[in-house]
């Protein structure tokens, strides 16, 4: 038998185990009861107009904590893999040069697309998006400096404060909670952070505080991983 | 009127992946991924998720392609 007619078989015995699980499947008009249950407290529980926000940053907290450290994770391994010593670099590189058009379109957007990230993950207990969806925004407009100026380099020192304050003051937010209430880990009943108003901008007590600080540690999560990649041009 | 957008989204980015395994160049592979990224972004959007949309377009499209180029440089320059 031929490589292509195995694949066709393989293919076909593959779909005949598919085609009974889409036969039974048909959508429910409900919800399930722990969705129905976000629906009904999430806004008197979290006080953020933003449902998906109150699932990611209170109810699920324990599961974004683990995300932002599996994120960690890999920007170390990245860049501990991808770093070379200082005999290995190369004197001078050639650089293509940029033009005019790059330099100064960078100038004019790079400062927007981070005010537009730091919009997203400010605004992120009322409108869609958050610390992640922030963060890396703001890294892709690290791109864009990257590539009008191939010299930029991005600051180790003040990438790492930024990633480990803000990564501590996550915990010990979420700490807070268990701590000074009789509430869980990463519960939003924080006091001192009040609920305020539903839907103003501050409200929904420490998920505010906890998405900018989430969104500046991914932003320089991200932005580190790229910092190395570029670095790593100018390796022997 | 949406399933016809969506139709044709999803038809483009089928072309999009085509390209992305089957084209010569890897500098028209990269871009291809990158489209695709954005195409399934605007579907994202019309499923009414915009928060993943964010993120698709953002990591998907921009910091993925970003990665994939700054790698290809390398490996030219190793090549040489």
């Amino acid at each position: 038998m031929g490589k292509k007619t195995m694949i066709a078989l393989i293919t076909l015995a593959l779909a005949f185990v598919i085609y009974p699980l889409y036969q039974s499947y048909n959508g429910s008009e409900t919800l399930k009861d722990v969705g129905q249950y976000y629906i009904d407290n999430g806004v008197e529980e979290t006080g953020a107009q933003n449902l998906v926000t109150s699932v990611v940053v209170t109810y699920r907290g324990l599961d974004t904590l683990g995300e932002v450290t599996i994120l960690f994770l890999a920007a170390s391994v990245i860049s501990f893999f991808l770093s070379f010593s200082k005999n290995d670099r190369i004197k001078s590189r050639s650089i293509r040069s940029v033009t005019e058009i790059l330099t100064t379109s960078t100038q004019v957007l790079v400062p927007m697309i981070f005010m537009f990230g730091v919009y997203i993950f400010v605004n992120g207990h009322l409108t869609p998006g958050g610390g992640f969806q922030g963060g890396a925004v703001i890294a892709s407009g690290i791109i864009l400096m990257f590539l009008s100026n191939p010299r930029f380099k991005l600051s180790h020192k003040v990438i790492q404060f930024v990633e480990s304050t803000s990564g501590i003051v996550f915990v010990l937010i979420g700490a807070a909670g268990a701590l000074m209430m009789d509430g869980d880990f990463l519960s939003n009943k924080i006091p001192g952070f009040g609920f305020g108003e539903v839907g103003s901008i501050i409200s929904a007590g420490a998920i505010p505080v906890i998405y900018t600080f989430l969104g500046l540690k991914v932003g320089a999560e991200l932005s580190n991983v790229l910092g190395v990649f570029v670095e790593s041009q100018s390796e022997k | 009127m949406l399933i016809v957008l969506a139709s044709v989204l999803g038809i483009a980015s089928m072309v999009g992946a085509y390209f992305a395994i089957h084209s010569k160049s890897l500098t028209v592979a990269i871009i291809a991924t990158g489209v695709v990224s954005l195409i399934s972004s605007i579907l994202f959007l019309l499923l009414a998720a915009p928060d993943v949309a964010m993120t698709e377009a953002s990591i998907g499209s921009a910091l993925t392609s970003a990665i994939f180029f700054l790698t290809l440089n390398k490996i030219r320059q190793t090549n040489g």
